[in-house]
């Protein structure tokens, strides 16, 4: 069958490239497997890294009625390439005063996690580079160690601004940590394993053979999917989460002292979690490699995870270019008067939802739960501000 | 394969340790800690306890090292963050020590490795909800009456 062919082309290849050692001893085969698998992700994102980052500048371009970088190769598509070598010709500037080690070890501990992280995601039928049963558990384990990163670096640096934006990034990550854990709760409860490959496959299937049985499409998966998208959003330092390193009040929080190379290294840690961090929200809600449509199998999978981790990196983009940065407090506050119980609302929903056979009257009840949960909250966090009608005097 | 990869665990979580217990400065000495605490993950993942692996990772380097760091940030003043040497400390270290080796000592091994299941998550949380769902529901109490006490010390007073 051509479809399946096209769809296991990658892991065909693999075994053949494997079965090029056929007398090497078993550990052999298995590092040089292991290798394959890292040489490949780190490649695939890598591009997917370079292209993002000129098709960022691009939509903010036309979101803010300009070109974007259109001069370095057609359409500016060459813009990365330039990037890379003006940032790797940079004088790497390190402060007097600052810890060697710590400050040089930063962005390297910062990268780390976000690489490992994508490990555990599928992205294809049978296409998992690192399956393990506790996958779930594995990326939010790798993913705290991002905290400590930020830490180094503002510490390292031995300056006040690195050092007040590594305190907000912290504190906000560590905010957001739990509703973003809590949230994936739900999921895991449904399915009942950790592993990444059982979630995507408990979403196979079309319920009356039109639509698929993605857990964005119940009413408590799609208020754990927008909370996860917005956890999401601060733990990847996006805006309009972007205190640690809002430029007009602290320089560029635990970035300040940081130039060249190591500073183009932040800024691929930032752009790695925000692939991991998508890649997790179409593993665990959107469905991960599955179509949308039965008759739309044909089309590899991977090809279908490529284009639903696309659709939410244009709206993290989206998102930047549309709203303004939040104040720390207003961060803060939001993180635990509303993120947190609304997640816990979902974990209940869930339950109601499959106690009651996943049918109708579960779907109805779990949103009359999330519904009736998420009024209260708005009418108990209204500030009762009242806003008067703005009038402009001189400007017609 | 396994005894290669216990030797460099062992050295690594072992440098992780003594770097820890050396170095002059409080942050460095914390995030060496950190590597002695992956190196014991490391193990943990070796013996086949993946979840126990796991929330090593998670909650040692994940949330106590941010804390432990946090604290030496919080507590002192500038750059004094260099410490001494305590005859205290190595009374405590040597009391510890040979309790650990009484302990060794006098644990029965057996030759043979006992042949027991692989250890899944499930497993792990059919054991927490019924055998040891009292122990579960008296953390969780503890841990939230923490949390609440910590609330009430940093909120500010009403008048």
């Amino acid at each position: 069958m051509p479809g399946e062919f096209v769809d296991q082309i990658f892991v065909a290849a693999k075994r053949w490239l494997l079965s090029l050692l056929p007398h090497a001893p078993d550990w052999v085969v298995q590092i040089a497997s292991a290798l394959l698998n890292i040489i490949l992700l780190l490649g695939v994102f890598a591009t997917l890294f370079a292209l993002i980052s000129v098709l960022e500048r691009k939509i903010l371009g036309r979101i803010q009625n300009r070109y974007g970088p259109n001069r370095v190769g057609p359409f500016g598509l060459l813009q990365p390439v330039a990037d890379g070598i003006k940032m790797l010709i940079k004088e790497d500037v390190v402060p007097i005063r600052a810890d060697k080690v710590v400050h040089f070890l930063a962005p390297i501990m910062m990268l780390l996690p976000a690489i490992l992280a994508l490990g555990v995601i599928p992205y294809g039928r049978n296409m998992t580079a690192f399956s393990i049963d506790g996958g779930i558990l594995f990326f939010f384990a790798v993913g705290s160690a991002a905290e400590l990163a930020v830490f180094m670096a503002g510490w390292g640096s031995n300056n006040k601004f690195s050092m007040l934006g590594a305190m907000r990034a912290i504190a906000q990550m560590v905010s957001y940590e739990l509703p973003l854990l809590i949230v994936v709760l739900p999921v895991v409860m449904i399915v009942g394993s950790l592993s990444p490959d059982a979630i995507v496959a408990a979403q196979d299937g079309y319920k009356w053979g039109i639509v698929p049985r993605w857990f964005v499409l119940t009413p408590w998966g799609a208020a754990a999917f927008i909370l996860f998208f917005v956890a999401g959003l601060v733990e990847s330092n996006r805006t309009p989460f972007d205190v640690p390193e809002g430029e007009s009040e602290i320089v560029a929080g635990h970035m300040t002292e940081y130039s060249g190379f190591k500073y183009a290294t932040f800024f691929m840690a930032e752009y790695f979690g925000m692939f991991a961090v998508s890649g997790l929200a179409v593993t665990l809600f959107l469905g991960g490699w599955h179509a949308p449509i039965a008759w739309l199998e044909v089309v590899p999978s991977y090809l279908w995870f490529f284009a639903k981790l696309a659709v939410l990196l244009f709206v993290f983009i989206w998102i930047r270019g549309t709203l303004p940065r939040t104040r720390i407090d207003q961060v803060m506050s939001f993180a635990w008067k509303f993120m947190l119980p609304m997640a816990f609302t979902c974990v209940i929903a869930a339950a109601v939802w499959h106690y009651q056979a996943h049918g109708w009257a579960g779907w109805l009840s779990s949103l009359g739960i999330v519904a009736v949960v998420y009024l209260g909250l708005s009418r108990l966090l209204d500030t009762r501000r009242k806003f008067a009608t703005r009038t402009y005097r001189f400007a017609e | 394969m396994s005894a290669a990869a216990f030797i460099v665990i062992a050295i690594f979580t072992l440098a992780g340790a003594i770097a820890a217990a050396t170095m002059p400065r409080l942050i460095h000495a914390a995030l060496s800690l950190v590597l002695a605490f992956i190196g014991i993950a490391a193990f943990y993942f070796l013996l086949g306890a993946e979840f126990v692996g796991l929330v090593q990772i998670f909650v040692y380097v994940g949330a106590v090292a941010v804390l432990i760091v946090f604290t030496i940030l919080l507590t002192r003043r500038g750059q004094e963050d260099t410490r001494g040497f305590s005859w205290g400390g190595v009374v405590v270290a040597i009391a510890v020590f040979c309790g650990l080796v009484w302990a060794i000592l006098h644990t029965r091994v057996s030759d043979a490795a006992p042949q027991i299941d692989p250890l899944t998550v499930k497993r792990i949380g059919e054991v927490l909800m019924t055998n040891y769902v009292w122990p579960l529901q008296c953390v969780g109490l503890l841990l939230t009456a923490a949390l609440i006490g910590a609330l009430i010390l940093v909120a500010e007073e009403k008048r």
